[in-house]
C-alpha cells in the first residue's frame, strides 16, 4: 500500500459545516452517520488500519434525498434477477418492474424469451381491483400463463412490491398450491419495498427464500468433487463472473454454482454440496454462506478480485483451502499474469499516479476497489456505503488510512458539498450522482454498473478498469469548461 | 492470454476470445442443467407462429414487456418543468431512486426528487411524521421555490391522506404557511405515468387558482404533456410562438432543468415556469394541450373557469402542426407569418424528395398514446403505412381515435390497433405479420434482435443512444428531424442488406 494520508482536520471541519445546514433533529441523526477514519496501527502484514466509526443500516430520514433503494430491488434487482433460467414477477404494479428492467448489466448466456429471461419485465400490472379484491387469485393465472407461454422457465420467483404485504395476500399459499400443479419451483419472495431500510434487508429476505424454498426441495443427482467450490456474490455485471471464473478454473477449482450472475436454478439447488463457498459481495450474500456453513458443515471465504494486489492475495487465501496441486496453480496464475499487470501499471499509472478519488457505492465495493485504485497510484480521500452495516465499516478500516472521510447513507446535499469542497479528481458512484458531479467538472465513473463498461473483476477486468479510469480523468472535455473569453475577464 | 496493455479488450470483444468460449462451452455443458438446444430451437420457432400468438393475445393476467410505466413518475416529470421545485414522493424511498435513475438516463442530466422515506413503523400508523420532517428537511437542505408532493404506492394502498398531513406539517412549522406545497395522489395501479403528470399538473394548478375568478386576457396557457423530448421540442414550441407575436406560459417547461450546461456549476434547479406564471395563467384567453391523454383532468378543471382550451395529440407532423398553429391563430387573432408558411413549404420539400423511399414503408408504432397517434399520421403523411399500433396505457377511447385516424387515409387501411397491449405481444404480433420498421423507444431493441426488424428510436425512454431528446420532433422543424430519422434508418438498412462484395455489389447504390 502506498504510504499517503489525508488530512482529518479538513474532513472534520467539513463535517461540520455540511451538517450546519440542516434542522436540528436531522443534525443530530446525521451526525452519527458521518466521520473520518482514524489510525489504527497496522495488522500483522504491516498494513496500515484504521477505524470507521459511523452508524449504519438505521433509517434514512425523510425529505434529505438518500441514495438508497429499498428492499424490492434488493432482491429482484440483486439476488435473484440474475438468475436467468427462470421467471421473476414483479408482482405489483408495474413500476418497480420497469425502472429496474435491464439496468443492472447482469450478464448471461441464453436465448432470452425462451429459455432465458433476465432482460425481460414480467408483472403483474396491478390495477385498483387488485388492491381491493386481493391479487391471489392473478397470481395464479399469472403463474399459469407463464408455464404455458415460457414452458422451459425452469421455476418462477414472485417478487413482492409494496402493496402485497400490506393488502395481506398469501403468496406463500399460491405458491405451494402452484408448486404441487406442476412441480416446478416457485419461491415466494416477502421483499415489499417499505421492508428494513434500504436494499440490505431485500438480500437477506432473497437469501433466507433461497434457503426456505429452494434447498433440498429437489433431487440433483449430484457429488462433488474435491475442488467444486461456489462463487457467491458475483452478479457478473458487465461479465465480472467470467473474467473471475477463468481465474479459478485455471488454478484447478471447478465453479459448479455462480451466485447469481449467468446462474441457474440447478447451479442454487447443487450449491450445498460443493466443497467450498467463495463470497465476493458479502453484504448481500453473506446470510446464505452462513447458513450452509451451519447446516451443511459447509466453510466460506472472502475474497476481492478487484486489482492485482488484492486478486493475488485473494488467489492465495482460497488455495490455502486446498491441497498443493491447487496452490501451485494459484502461483502458475498470479505468475502468468504479472507480465499483463506490470504492462498496464506501467501504461496508466502515470497517467493517474496520485489522483484521489471519492468513493460512495453500495455492497462490497466501497472498500473491495480502493486497492485497486492503488495499485495505480490513485489515492482515496472519502468513501461511503448506501446500505453498509457495522461489519462492513469494520471490514473498510483494513482498506483505507486514517483521515479518509467517511459517509454513510448519504443524502445528495452532503454529497455535493463534500464533493465541491475536497474537489477530487474522480468520482465513483451511481446514475444518480454521474450528472451533478461531471456539471462541476469532475471527471464521474458509475460503479454499479461500471458506466457500460467492464468486467472489472480479475486480471483482464484490471486492465479495463485502468483503461476506464484513464479515459475519465485524462479526457480533453475538463479542460473546456470555461468560455475563454470568460476567463480573460 | 487475450488481454493486452496495447489494445484492452472490454466485455464486447473479451467473451468472443477462444478462452472464454471454451469456458462458458464448459459451464452450459457440466454445470447450467439447461434444456437441450433442439428442445430450445423448437420452441423458439413455436414462439414465432400463430398458434403461440393466439395464445399469447389471449393472455389475461400477466404483462410482459410493457411499454407504459407508473403515476409518480409522470408526476416527477411534471413538477421538473416548474421553477425551483423539487418534488417529493411520499411513501417508500426506493421508488424515488428508480424514478431519478430513469429519467437520468433518458436524459443524462441530473433528476432531482425526494422521498419521505416511509418505513413498516409508518405502514402501521401512517406517514404523517414522515411529512412533518420531510417537508423542513427538504426546504432546509435544497431551498426550493416549491414543494410538490406526488405518492407512491405504499402510501396510497394505507390512505395517507396529502391535503390534511400537509396542512398538519404546516401547522406544526414544518414550512411556513405560505409556502407552497401543491400536491397530487398518484397510485401507482391506476392508470400510468400520463396520469401521473395530468395529476401533478392539476394539483399545482389548482393550488394557485382554486377560489379566484378568472379574467381573461390575451396570452395562451401551454401544456406539453409527458415528452422526452421536452427539451428539443419545447423550445422549438417556443421560437414558433415567438414568430407568431403569441404571448404565451407554459405551465410545467422542464427543458432547461434537463438540460444543464456544464460550466463548472452545478445547477440542481434551472428554467422552469415561474410561480408567478402559473398563477397568472388563470387569466389566460386559453389553454392548450399538446398531449390530450396526458391532461384530461388538468383541462376539465382549467375549463371549469371559464377558459377556452383545446387538446392536441402531439403536434408531430404536417397536419397536426397546420392544425395546431391554425388553432394558435384562431384563439389569438395573429396571422401565422410568412417565416413559418417558409418553414412548412421546405419540409414538404424535402419529403417530396424522399417520397420514394418512404412511399408503401410499413412501420410497427408504439408508446405513449399521443406519440403513437402522431406518429402514425405522420407515417401516413409520407406514404406510409402503419401495420401495428400499440399503446400499452391506450384506452377504448384511444383505439376508437385511432380507428378514425387510420380510416381517414388509404394508407392507414388494414392497420390493427392494440390498446392495452404489450410488446411480448407486439413481439407475437410481428413475428407473424411483420412490418419494415418498428417505432418506439430503447425497450424495442428486443424486438428489433428478435425479429430482425430496425428499430427507429423516437419516444421516451431512449437510453442507448444519446442527445436525440435535445432535437425537436414537433412543428415542421421538428417533422424534418423525424423525417431525416426515418431516412437514415431506411437507408442504412438498404446498405446493411447489400453490403456483401460479391454477392450484392449491385444494389449499393452511390446515391440514392
Amino acid at each position: 500500500m502506498d504510504d499517503y494520508t489525508n488530512t482529518p482536520e479538513f474532513n472534520e471541519k467539513l463535517i461540520e459545516e455540511v451538517l450546519s445546514a440542516y434542522p436540528d433533529k436531522a443534525a443530530k441523526r446525521r451526525k452519527k452517520h458521518l466521520d473520518v477514519a482514524t489510525d489504527k496501527g497496522t495488522d500483522e502484514s504491516g498494513n496500515a488500519l484504521s477505524e470507521c466509526d459511523v452508524k449504519s443500516n438505521i433509517k434514512s430520514i425523510p425529505g434529505v434525498m438518500t441514495v438508497r433503494g429499498c428492499a424490492y430491488a434488493g432482491s429482484k434487482g440483486v439476488v435473484w434477477g440474475p438468475v436467468k433460467d427462470m421467471v421473476h414477477i414483479s408482482h405489483g404494479p408495474v413500476g418497480c418492474g420497469q425502472y429496474s428492467w435491464s439496468q443492472r448489466r447482469n450478464y448471461y448466456i441464453g436465448k432470452t424469451g425462451v429459455d432465458s429471461f433476465v432482460t425481460m419485465q414480467f408483472t403483474s400490472d396491478f390495477q385498483e381491483k387488485d388492491i381491493v379484491f386481493g391479487g391471489d387469485k392473478k397470481l395464479e393465472k399469472i403463474i399459469d400463463e407463464i408455464n404455458d407461454l415460457f414452458p422451459l422457465a425452469n421455476g418462477i420467483t414472485i417478487q413482492s412490491e409494496c402493496p402485497i404485504g400490506l393488502i395481506g395476500d398469501d403468496i406463500e399459499a399460491v405458491s405451494r398450491k402452484k408448486n404441487k400443479e406442476t412441480g416446478k419451483t416457485i419461491v415466494p419472495v416477502r421483499c415489499e419495498g417499505f421492508r428494513g431500510v434500504s436494499q440490505s434487508l431485500g438480500h437477506h429476505i432473497a437469501n433466507d427464500a433461497i434457503r426456505d424454498w429452494v434447498f433440498d426441495k429437489r433431487e440433483t443427482g449430484y457429488e462433488a468433487g474435491p475442488y467444486d467450490v461456489n462463487v457467491i456474490g458475483d452478479y457478473n455485471i458487465g461479465g465480472d463472473a467470467w473474467s473471475s471464473r477463468i481465474l479459478l478454473e485455471e488454478m484447478g477449482l471447478n465453479v459448479v454454482g455462480n451466485w447469481s450472475g449467468d446462474a441457474t436454478l440447478a447451479e442454487i439447488e447443487r450449491a450445498p454440496k460443493a466443497k467450498l463457498n467463495l463470497i465476493h459481495c458479502y453484504r448481500s450474500m453473506n446470510y446464505i454462506c452462513r447458513h450452509m456453513e451451519e447446516k451443511y458443515g459447509m466453510p466460506w471465504e472472502e475474497y476481492n478480485f478487484f486489482g492485482p494486489s488484492q486478486i493475488a492475495l485473494s488467489l492465495r487465501k482460497i488455495a490455502a483451502h486446498f491441497d498443493d496441486k491447487i496452490k501451485e496453480g494459484a502461483e502458475r496464475v498470479i505468475a502468468k499474469y504479472q507480465p499483463l499487470v506490470d504492462a498496464i501499471v506501467a501504461k496508466y499509472r502515470p497517467r493517474l499516479e496520485g489522483k484521489t478519488v471519492m468513493l460512495y457505492v453500495g455492497g462490497l465495493r466501497p472498500r473491495h476497489v480502493v486497492n485497486a485504485y492503488e495499485d495505480l497510484g490513485m489515492i482515496i480521500t472519502g468513501t461511503g456505503y448506501e446500505f453498509g452495516h457495522g461489519d462492513d465499516y469494520q471490514r473498510t478500516g483494513h482498506y483505507v488510512k486514517g483521515g479518509t472521510l467517511i459517509y454513510d447513507d448519504v443524502t445528495g446535499y452532503e454529497l455535493e458539498k463534500f464533493i465541491e469542497k475536497k474537489r477530487p479528481d474522480l468520482v465513483g458512484s451511481g446514475i444518480k450522482e454521474k450528472y451533478p458531479v461531471q456539471k462541476m467538472g469532475i471527471p464521474f465513473r458509475q460503479m454499479h454498473s461500471w458506466d457500460y463498461s467492464g468486467p472489472y473483476h480479475g486480471y483482464d477486468g484490471f486492465a479495463i478498469f485502468a483503461r476506464d479510469m484513464d479515459l475519465a480523468i485524462n479526457n480533453p472535455v475538463w479542460e473546456m469548461f470555461d468560455a475563454p473569453w470568460k476567463k480573460a475577464a | 492470454m487475450p488481454q493486452s496493455a496495447e489494445k484492452v479488450l472490454d466485455h464486447r470483444p473479451l467473451f468472443r476470445q477462444p478462452e472464454y468460449v471454451e469456458m462458458l462451452k464448459n459451464k452450459k455443458e457440466k454445470y447450467e442443467g439447461g434444456h437441450p438446444d433442439a428442445k430450445v430451437e423448437q420452441v423458439a420457432d413455436w414462439t414465432k407462429t400463430w398458434e403461440y400468438r393466439e395464445k399469447n393475445l389471449a393472455r389475461e393476467a400477466l404483462c410482459v414487456n410493457p411499454a407504459k410505466a407508473c403515476q409518480p413518475l409522470g408526476a416527477v416529470f411534471a413538477a421538473a418543468g416548474f421553477e425551483r421545485t423539487m418534488s417529493f414522493v411520499h411513501g417508500s424511498q426506493g421508488c424515488v431512486a428508480y424514478y431519478r435513475s430513469h429519467l437520468s438516463r433518458h436524459f443524462k442530466e441530473p433528476c432531482s426528487a425526494v422521498s419521505s422515506s416511509m418505513t413498516e413503523d409508518a405502514a402501521v400508523f401512517g406517514g404523517l411524521n414522515n411529512m412533518v420532517d420531510g417537508l423542513a428537511n427538504t426546504k432546509a437542505l435544497y431551498d426550493p421555490a416549491m414543494i410538490a408532493v406526488s405518492t407512491t404506492c405504499m402510501a396510497e394502498v394505507i390512505g395517507d391522506d396529502l391535503h390534511s398531513f400537509i396542512e398538519q406539517a404546516k401547522g406544526k412549522g414544518s414550512v411556513p404557511q405560505d409556502f407552497d406545497v401543491p400536491f397530487a395522489h398518484t397510485p401507482a395501479f391506476v392508470g400510468s405515468h400520463v396520469n401521473g403528470y395530468d395529476n401533478m399538473i392539476k394539483g399545482i394548478v389548482e393550488h394557485f387558482w382554486k377560489g379566484k375568478t378568472a379574467t381573461p386576457g390575451t396570452k395562451l396557457n401551454i401544456i406539453p404533456g409527458f415528452d422526452g423530448y421536452c427539451v428539443g421540442n419545447n423550445r422549438e414550441l417556443k421560437r414558433i410562438l415567438d414568430l407568431m407575436g403569441v404571448e404565451y406560459t407554459f405551465i410545467s417547461d422542464a427543458a432547461d432543468n434537463f438540460d444543464t450546461p456544464s460550466d463548472g456549476e452545478y445547477r440542481m434547479y434551472d428554467g422552469g415556469t415561474t410561480l408567478d406564471e402559473v398563477k397568472g395563467g388563470l387569466d389566460a384567453k386559453a389553454t392548450l394541450s399538446l398531449q390530450n391523454y396526458c391532461t384530461p383532468k388538468t383541462m376539465e378543471y382549467i375549463a371549469s373557469f371559464g377558459q377556452q382550451t383545446a387538446s392536441f395529440h402531439y403536434p408531430m407532423g404536417v397536419k397536426a402542426t397546420d392544425e395546431l398553429l391554425m388553432k394558435i391563430s384562431e384563439l389569438t387573432g395573429k396571422e401565422i407569418p410568412e417565416a413559418l408558411r417558409l418553414e412548412r413549404g421546405r419540409l414538404i420539400d424535402a419529403m417530396a424528395d424522399s417520397q420514394s423511399w418512404l412511399h408503401g414503408q410499413k412501420y410497427a408504432i408504439y408508446g405513449d398514446p399521443d406519440f403513437v397517434y402522431a406518429m402514425a399520421r405522420f407515417v401516413m403523411e409520407t406514404g406510409g403505412e402503419p401495420t401495428h399500433c400499440l399503446a400499452t396505457n391506450g384506452t377504448k377511447e384511444w383505439e376508437a381515435q385511432m380507428k378514425v385516424l387510420l380510416a381517414s387515409s388509404p394508407f392507414g387501411k388494414g392497420c390493427q390497433v392494440w390498446a392495452g397491449k404489450d410488446l411480448w405481444h407486439l413481439r407475437s404480433l410481428l413475428a407473424t405479420e411483420p412490418t419494415d420498421y418498428i417505432i418506439g423507444n430503447s425497450y424495442g431493441k428486443y424486438l428489433e434482435r428478435d425479429l430482425k426488424i430496425p428499430l427507429i428510436r423516437l419516444t421516451f425512454p431512449v437510453f442507448d443512444r444519446h442527445h436525440h431528446h435535445r432535437f425537436p420532433t414537433m412543428g415542421y422543424q421538428g417533422a424534418l428531424r423525424v423525417l431525416v430519422t426515418l431516412l437514415d434508418k431506411i437507408m442504412d438498412t438498404m446498405d446493411i442488406d447489400t453490403n456483401e462484395p460479391g454477392v450484392s455489389d449491385y444494389s449499393f447504390d452511390l446515391t440514392r
